[in-house]
Parts: C-alpha cells; structure tokens; sequence
C-alpha cells in the first residue's frame, strides 16, 4: 500500500506540468534535496546544509522557529478575523459580539489569534535572551542581532496596535495609557500623538489607523525583516554552532 | 651539538609552487577563525522536518489553549467612564510601573529610548565580544569603578522610591560580588562559572531580572490608584 501510493505520489512528481513548476525532480540523492532549497524561491533563504551541532535542541530551543510558527498562525487567523470585521466605531465591537454568538467558531479563532499574539511576543523576548547568552551576536553576525531588534520593536507594535481592535474596555483604556506616553515626548509630543491616533484623543480615527497599520504596514514590515533575517543567518554562516571544544582548537 | 633537525626549511618564491598560509588571530575577537570540519546535515529534509514538528507541537498546545481558556471581552469602549486601574498590555506594565516613579519624560521615553540604542549596540561595543570574566583583570581598580556605580544608582533609585527596582539591583551587585571574592583557580561549580562571567553578562542579566520583576509586579500586584494588592485576595 505505501508502496503504491509512494509510486503515485513519485508519478504526479514526474509529470511534466509539475516539472515545470518544482525542478527538482523525484529521487533521493543529495543533489535533489540540496536543489529542492536552492530552486525554491522562498526556501532559498536557507543554506543547503546546516551543522548537525546546530539541530540539538539545547543550542537554540527552536525559540527562532517558534516565534514564526506564531507568526503564521497569526496570519491565517488574521486574514480570517478581517472576513468579519469593521474598523467603525461602534460596529467593530459589535463585531466581536458576533464572533461570540453568530460566527461559526467564531470565539475560537479569536482566542487563537489573541494567544498566539502573547505567545509571539514571549517568543521574541525568550529569543533575543538566548540569542544573548549564546553569544551568537558576535562577528559576522552583529547586524542580523540588529535586524533581530527591528523585529522585537515591530512585534510589539504589532500587538499593541492589534490591542485596540475588539474596541472595548481594555482595548480602549490600555492604548489610551500607551498613546499618553507618547506625549511626554519633548518638544514634538503632542503632535507624535496627534499623528498616531488622527486626533486628540482615542477616537474612530485611531482606530481605522491602528486597523491600517495592524493589518497593511506592520505585517509587509515584518515579513520584509523576516525575510531579510533568515537570509542573513545563511549569509552569515549558518545557526552559531557555539563554541569550539577545548581552547587549543584555533585553525 | 645540537639534534639533527628532522626537516628542512625551504624559501620559495614561485606561490604556485610552494603555497604559504599566513593567519593572524586576535585575541578572542574573530569566532569565524575558528572554523573545524564537523557533520553536516541537509536543509531539506533533516532540518525543516524538524523546525514542522516543534511549529505543530505548538501550534497544537495554542488550540488546546484557545478551547480552554476565552480571550478577555469587557463592554464597549467608553470614554467618560476610565476603569480603576487602567493598564497597558503586559508587556509594557514594567513601563508602566516606571511611569509610577519617574515623571513621564524619563520612564516613557528616556528609558525605552536607552534600553533601544544599549540593545542595538550590543554588538558593535567590544566589552560584549570580548567574553572574558569581569574580575580576571585589574581587580582592585574593577572594584572601585563597580561600586561607585552602584552606589550613586541605589542612591538615585531611593530618591524616587523604586525600592521594586533596587532590589533586584543589590541582588544581582550581591552575586557580582561573590564572584569577585572567588578565586578563579580554585573555585568548582557555580562560583567558577560565576567568575567567567563578563560584564555584557551581568548586565543583560539584571536588565532581564529587572524586566521580569517590573513587569510581574505591574501585571500582578497592582490595584486601584496603582496601590499594592495581592493577587490571591481578589
């Protein structure tokens, strides 16, 4: 039965119309697994091979990986969330009541969205620190850390400008404690916070803002930096395997 | 008399001929240098299999999550009625028990603008890429250095009241100090490993102490009027 199935499964790989869009062909050999990253557009972030060191566990707890798992989920349960959702006071509470009541699972996608959103954040956090006491920061690697701090900067905004959205209590409250800070600024504070929320106060403007920035420019931000970062774990020499054993293993 | 000499020294001018590597390492600077022959596995599949699983593991502990426990849904957004207290998102309430102390200028702007730039430099500032333990060198002078530091920010510290601050502060100069009292030579275990520790180290270390206090106690232990409470009396 396997036997068969990984026959129709090789056959529909060797088809010419499937050719012409994977070309790395069926078989087993280190050839075709190293073309099937090297001939994908997305996968060719990544270097062909990786240091075995670098898959234990203990080197980087996959919080790197993680931290993207979350990210994923957020964008499906995201695009999904935006299917129901109006960035008008008061309609996008009312949104969030039908997401209780009349959406189909409506509840569930929201909590998922909501805990992968502290999930994510966590993530980043737990990430940097590890990353920190790896020592993985150091030459060649010192501008990825950077890139790693845009991300951390850009995660947050993204799940502060997300906090606004159910526009209820806590939403409300919380980003008008967040937008006051950005007042004390000097000299340029209150036109910072003028321009962050599209008025004076947390208002229907401020939400059709943060909406925009929630779901058009933190997302391509963050996909753009992401992108950049796996590219440069690759350009960098791979995941840090850490430090060589033993002092005398200078070559 | 000398041994006789079991090889033979040759100068060469033709580099096709006899290739000559010449390496120059700095001290403890370059980790690339360091480079050895060991396993390699590939990308695909070895190590996206396992990056799919631990996302699904996840992923899978996320659902079971979201069936259990409902995302927070209080009533519609009012302006005129403010709730007691108003928080920020968790991850800004260490911010947000700075703004208690500090006048807004400092805790909302000053320190996150500083805690921003010291991360973003972290790599760029020699002290953090040179890994070698704080009190290997020039103890004495190290000692001096170290507490006038730390004096002149407890002080600093007790003049706005962040006592929730200067705690885990003199916690983390106590183990700073117990690792400058071990000898390097002799000491095992945890005090050993204390004493390899360089100063990017123990910053990081309090920074992150700190993050997690501030952020525990802003999430935790405050009420109305941002007063103590416990959270096992709610």
């Amino acid at each position: 039965m396997a036997n068969t199935t990984g026959n129709l499964v090789d056959q529909v790989r060797e088809n010419r119309i499937w050719r012409s869009v994977f070309r790395s062909g069926t078989g087993e050999s280190n050839l075709h697994r190293a073309l099937f990253v090297q001939q994908n557009v997305f996968l060719h972030l990544f270097s062909i091979k990786a240091r075995k060191r670098t898959l234990e566990f203990s080197a980087t707890w996959y919080l790197g990986a993680l931290t993207f798992g979350t990210f994923l989920i957020l964008i499906i349960t995201g695009v999904l969330l935006m299917l129901y959702y109006h960035p008008s006071v008061p309609q996008a509470y009312a949104d969030m009541k039908d997401l209780q009541f009349v959406v189909s699972s409506g509840v569930f996608l929201r909590n998922l969205h909501r805990w992968s959103a502290h999930a994510m954040v966590f993530l980043v956090f737990a990430h940097m620190f590890k990353v920190f006491y790896r020592g993985a920061y150091r030459t060649p690697r010192e501008f990825n850390w950077v890139i790693g701090v845009v991300l951390l900067l850009v995660t947050l905004l993204l799940s502060y400008t997300g906090y606004l959205l159910p526009w209820d209590q806590l939403a409300f409250w919380a980003v008008t404690v967040g937008s006051n800070i950005a007042s004390a600024v000097p000299l340029m504070g209150s036109k910072i916070r003028f321009l962050l929320l599209g008025g004076t106060a947390v208002n229907a403007n401020a939400l059709l803002r943060f909406y925009v920035l929630h779901c058009v420019i933190l997302p391509l931000a963050a996909i753009l930096f992401i992108a950049v970062h796996f590219w440069r774990i690759r350009k960098d020499g791979g995941i840090y395997p850490g430090e060589p054993a033993g002092e005398g293993s200078v070559k | 008399m000398s041994d006789p000499k079991d090889f033979v020294a040759v100068l060469d001018s033709d580099a096709r001929k006899t290739p000559r590597r010449v390496a120059f390492i700095t001290r403890r600077t370059s980790p690339q240098v360091r480079v050895k022959d060991e396993d390699r596995v590939m990308t695909y599949p070895e190590v996206f299999f396992r990056i799919v699983v631990a996302i699904e593991v996840m992923a899978a502990a996320l659902v079971v999550t979201s069936l259990l426990w409902d995302a927070p849904l209080e009533g519609l957004a009012d302006p005129m009625h403010t709730p007691n207290p108003a928080k920020a998102p968790w991850y800004f309430l260490g911010l947000q028990e700075l703004l208690h102390y500090f006048p807004p200028v400092v805790a909302g702007v000053l320190i996150p603008g500083l805690v921003v730039m010291a991360l973003i430099i972290i790599p760029y500032f020699n002290i953090n890429v040179e890994a070698e333990g704080l009190w290997l060198r020039d103890k004495a002078k190290r000692l001096r250095i170290f507490g006038a530091v730390v004096v002149i920010f407890c002080i600093f510290l007790a003049i706005f009241d962040v006592w929730v601050a200067l705690v885990p502060t003199l916690i983390v100069a106590g183990f700073m100090l117990l690792a400058a009292q071990t000898n390097s030579e002799t000491a095992h275990g945890f005090r050993r490993w204390l004493v390899s520790k360089p100063l990017s180290f123990w910053i990081m270390t309090w920074f992150l102490f700190e993050l997690v206090v501030l952020t525990a106690i802003g999430t935790f232990f405050r009420g109305p009027g941002w007063s103590w409470v416990l959270p096992w009396r709610g």
